[in-house]
C-alpha cells in the first residue's frame, strides 16, 4: 500500500518562496497565475497495516512530524 | 553553575557556547550528545545554534525527537533554565516549549549581520541584570528567523509578558519585530541572535555579557 501526503501553508501565513515563484512566473509572462503557495509532498510505502489502521497512523505522523500545525495543514490519500 | 550544552548532529555553535560559559565566565560546561537520556546534576541547558539534522523537513523538526529532548522538556517543566539560541530557538518552538514558529526570512536570504535589540522583559533569569528597553548589539546568522504566530498567540505573548527581545530594525520579517520570547514562567528563553558570539571585544562586541551575567550565577 502506498500513501501520498500533501502539506500546505495555512491561509494568511507569509510564504516568501511562493511570492518569489509568482514573481518569476510574472517575469516569464504568465501573469494569469496568481497566489502561488509552496508546499511539501511525501510518498510513503506502508507495510503490515490494514487501511483503517494506516489512516489512523498517517494522521499521527502528519501531526507529529510531517507538518507543523501552527502554520501548516495536511491531507493524505492511501492508494491500494 | 553546571551547564549542559546539547550537541545534535549538525550543531555548530556548541563549541562557542562551551568556550564562553567555561573560559570567559568560569562556569562548568559539558557537552551532552543528543542520544543521552539524562540531565542529572545540571543547573541549566543551552540548545546551541547550527543546522541540526541539516534543517531537513523544517528547522528543528527532527531534533525535537532526539532522546535528550524528552529530558530537556522535563527539565524545563521543573522550572530549570533552558536557553535556545538560533537553531536552539527553532527546536524549542518545534518541541512546543515555546509558542509560534520560525519561518523563512522574508527576503529569502541567509542574513549574517549585527542587529540592535530592545530588551522588553527584564524580569526573567536571563535578563535580570539588564535595564528596561536596554539596547543590545548582537549578531544574527540565520535563514529561518522570521517569527510567526497567530493573532491569539501573539496577544497572549504580550499579555503574559513573554516577549523578551525585539529587533530595532526588523531584518527578517518577524511579526511585531520579535527576536526572542520566553515561556510563561520565564525559565525557557529562545532567541535568534547569538549572545555567545558577542562576549569578547576581539569578536566585535560584548553585549552578550548582559545575558550571560544574568543567566550564569
Amino acid at each position: 500500500m502506498k500513501a501520498k501526503v500533501m502539506v500546505t501553508l495555512k491561509e494568511g501565513v507569509l510564504d516568501p518562496q511562493g511570492q518569489a515563484i509568482e514573481g518569476a512566473l510574472r517575469s516569464l509572462g504568465y501573469e494569469e497565475f496568481k497566489n502561488v503557495r509552496q508546499g511539501k509532498f511525501f510518498e510513503l510505502t506502508i507495510q503490515g497495516l490494514n487501511k483503517g489502521c494506516a489512516e489512523k497512523k498517517l494522521g499521527e505522523i502528519c501531526q507529529k512530524l510531517l507538518s507543523n500545525t501552527v502554520i501548516e495543514n495536511y491531507r493524505f490519500e492511501i492508494l491500494d | 553553575m553546571k551547564i549542559a550544552i546539547i550537541v545534535f548532529p549538525g550543531s555548530n555553535c556548541d563549541a562557542d557556547c562551551h568556550d564562553v560559559v567555561s573560559r570567559v565566565y568560569g562556569h562548568s560546561a559539558t557537552y551532552v550528545w543528543h542520544k543521552e537520556t539524562s540531565l542529572a546534576g545540571f543547573d541549566g541547558v543551552i540548545l546551541p545554534g547550527g543546522f541540526s539534522y541539516g534543517d531537513y523537513l523544517r528547522t528543528g523538526a527532527i531534533a525535537k525527537f532526539s532522546p535528550i529532548m524528552r529530558e530537556v522538556i522535563s527539565f524545563a517543566n521543573k522550572g530549570r533554565l533552558v536557553l535556545g539560541i538560533c537553531n536552539g530557538f527553532q527546536i524549542l518552538v518545534e518541541s512546543g516549549l515555546l509558542p509560534g514558529v520560525l519561518i523563512r526570512n522574508k527576503n529569502l536570504r541567509f542574513i549574517c549581520d549585527w542587529v540592535n535589540l530592545k530588551t522588553v522583559n527584564v524580569q526573567i533569569p536571563f535578563t535580570q541584570k539588564m535595564s528596561q528597553d536596554q539596547i543590545l548589539k548582537l549578531p544574527i546568522a540565520h535563514m529561518e528567523g522570521n517569527y510567526y504566530a497567530d493573532e491569539a498567540t501573539l496577544k497572549n505573548l504580550w499579555d503574559k509578558n513573554q516577549v523578551v527581545f525585539q529587533y530595532v530594525d526588523n531584518p527578517n520579517g518577524s511579526l511585531q519585530n520579535i527576536a526572542g520570547i520566553c515561556n510563561e514562567t520565564g525559565n525557557v528563553l529562545g532567541m535568534m541572535p547569538h549572545p555567545e558570539r558577542a562576549s569578547e571585544e576581539v569578536l566585535g562586541g560584548t553585549d552578550g555579557h548582559f545575558l550571560f551575567n544574568s543567566f550564569l550565577k
